[in-house]
């Protein structure tokens, strides 16, 4: 590996806890990116000369840690009415030649990574602000990459992340774990932003790809560090169990040619079956842990393991599918779900029960036009199927659910 | 520590002016002795009916234009404020959820711009 190559090594694996340290360490979030980010160009400066030192994070956390009380050092020097608000933390910097070249223990550190999630997620932060600051600095994705994951111009994501940095600090959103009490009214925020990568990492809403691993990746990524946080979580589990189980199937849902490919249709031999034994085995702990109580992610992780597990599309355990549904839907009402649960009865009890519990269905998306044409089909009414699949085409929000519905519409 | 403005907005229709309101002042008193240590300052305003807007226009010196009314017309209109003293958001938001306004309308918190910086 080549110096460069190491660095990014290393900026990829302990970046996150480099930071999530620092931001403890600084007080201030803002003060801690920048400075780590400088840290990271000073290594890019000196590793090609003097090589990678023996502890690349170290020398990366004090190099952070210097950059850092330069800055803050700079701040209290400057008259009153230029220091930034918000930032009129530490004056009292050490002097680098005392400092000492220790190392957080592995405890601390998960601590930070953990505050870090939670100040991320807090309530007093907009979801997109959430999303971002958690893909920013936990899962270490630069500002273009962020803003290519959510189709705004660059200068946009940036505003927007400077924006939720400057509430951070100026609101004073605390750098703290919520205690117990405080937990289960903050736990969801943090999943749902997890939750929210991995669907538009799995269904782009936009844009030509079927899949965006990088953000599939990056979720996963995250749920397995909220779970090895919080081990004992059962909706953390689930979450991870949803993932693993969804992402398993990525393999064959596009062809060879990039075209999505439907469940029914997929190569199951393609599955990733080590990802589908994790995720059965994390759900069957989530269900231990939560006494007979099942979240909302545990029903979803359910479904996709009722998909994942299933020998082919014929031999879906369709019963156990609407029951579930029945369950998501028993939490309120949700569109989608009622839209997959009509499909579920169809392929339980036939197209005509499908087409009744379509039509109880107030929301006209494309995928409801869809599965309407299904259903026509099935009953031979081709059709007034084709007419359902023109319909769908017209609201079809992204290219290639266009070319699959024209596909369908093609071969009826 | 920080100081955090909680600007009190009620529905136009149930001020606490309005007559028939039954039991602000005894939900204020309350308030008033839980978050006595932690109270800097605060007031309650005359209704929105009792506003006066005023634009100099063209700059210092301009003209001083008088309007009758409140500068927004809305449906909740402030009613008062507190300044309170709290360690972070979570403690200002804490006591900002006791304050009678928030189940009689809505609290909107703000940090206090300390004289003397400018925001980051």
């Amino acid at each position: 590996m080549t110096p460069e190559e190491r660095l990014a090594e290393t900026v990829r694996v302990e970046g996150r806890r480099v930071l999530a340290t620092l931001i403890r360490t600084v007080g201030s979030l803002a003060v801690a990116e920048d400075a780590v980010q400088d840290a990271v160009l000073a290594a890019l400066a000196s590793w090609p000369r003097t090589g990678v030192p023996d502890d690349p994070r170290a020398w990366l956390t004090v190099t952070a840690r210097r950059k850092a009380y330069d800055v803050l050092r700079r701040e209290a020097a400057r008259p009153a009415k230029e220091v930034a608000a918000g930032q009129d933390l530490p004056v009292l910097a050490p002097d680098p030649a005392e400092e000492v070249v220790e190392m957080e223990p592995e405890s601390a550190v998960r601590d930070d990574l953990l505050r870090l999630l939670f100040t991320c997620c807090h309530p007093a932060l907009r979801r997109e602000a959430q999303v971002a600051l958690a893909l920013r600095t936990l899962a270490g994705l630069e500002v273009p990459a962020i803003a290519r994951a959510f189709l705004v111009p660059e200068a946009t994501m940036a505003k927007r992340l400077v924006r939720a940095r400057q509430k951070i600090a100026a609101a004073r959103i605390p750098y703290r774990v919520p205690s117990d009490a405080e937990l289960p009214e903050r736990l969801p925020a943090v999943l749902a932003v997890v939750h929210l990568i991995a669907t538009e990492g799995h269904a782009p809403s936009t844009g030509d790809g079927v899949v965006r691993v990088d953000l599939e990746t990056e979720a996963l990524r995250l749920a397995r560090l909220v779970a090895e946080l919080m081990p004992g979580e059962p909706e953390v589990l689930s979450l991870l169990a949803l993932l693993l189980l969804t992402q398993a199937r990525r393999p064959a849902r596009t062809d060879a040619g990039g075209r999505p490919v439907l469940l029914a249709d997929q190569d199951r031999s393609r599955w990733d079956r080590a990802a589908i034994r994790e995720g059965v085995a994390r759900l069957a702990e989530a269900v231990r842990r939560s006494g007979g109580v099942a979240g909302p992610y545990q029903l979803q992780a359910h479904l996709a393991a009722c998909h994942s597990t299933a020998p082919s599309w014929a031999d879906t355990d369709w019963d156990r599918i609407v029951g579930l549904y029945d369950l998501v839907l028993t939490l309120g009402p949700n569109p989608a779900v009622a839209l997959n649960r009509a499909v579920a009865v169809g392929h339980r009890d036939g197209p005509a029960a499908a087409l009744a519990a379509l039509d109880a269905d107030p929301i006209r998306t494309h995928l409801w036009h869809a599965a309407r044409a299904d259903a026509l089909t099935g009953l031979g009414w081709t059709a007034d199927a084709r007419a359902e699949l023109v319909a769908a085409i017209e609201l079809a929000p992204t290219a290639p659910d266009r070319r699959l519905l024209a596909d369908r519409l093609a071969g009826l | 520590m920080a100081l955090y403005a909680m600007m009190l907005y009620y529905p136009a229709d149930e001020y606490w002016t309005t007559p028939g309101q039954i039991g602000f002042s005894e939900e204020y008193t309350e308030f008033g002795k839980a978050a006595a240590d932690v109270i800097r300052g605060g007031k309650a305003l005359h209704g929105p009916e009792t506003a006066t807007t005023i634009t100099v226009v063209g700059g210092p010196g301009g003209d001083v234009v008088t309007t009758d009314g409140p500068y927004a017309e809305a449906k909740e209109v402030l009613g008062g404020f507190y300044l309170i003293e709290a360690d972070d958001l979570d403690e200002a938001t804490r006591w900002a959820a006791q304050i009678p306004a928030a189940w009689r309308g809505k609290v909107e918190v703000r940090p206090v711009f300390e004289m003397g910086t400018l925001p980051a």
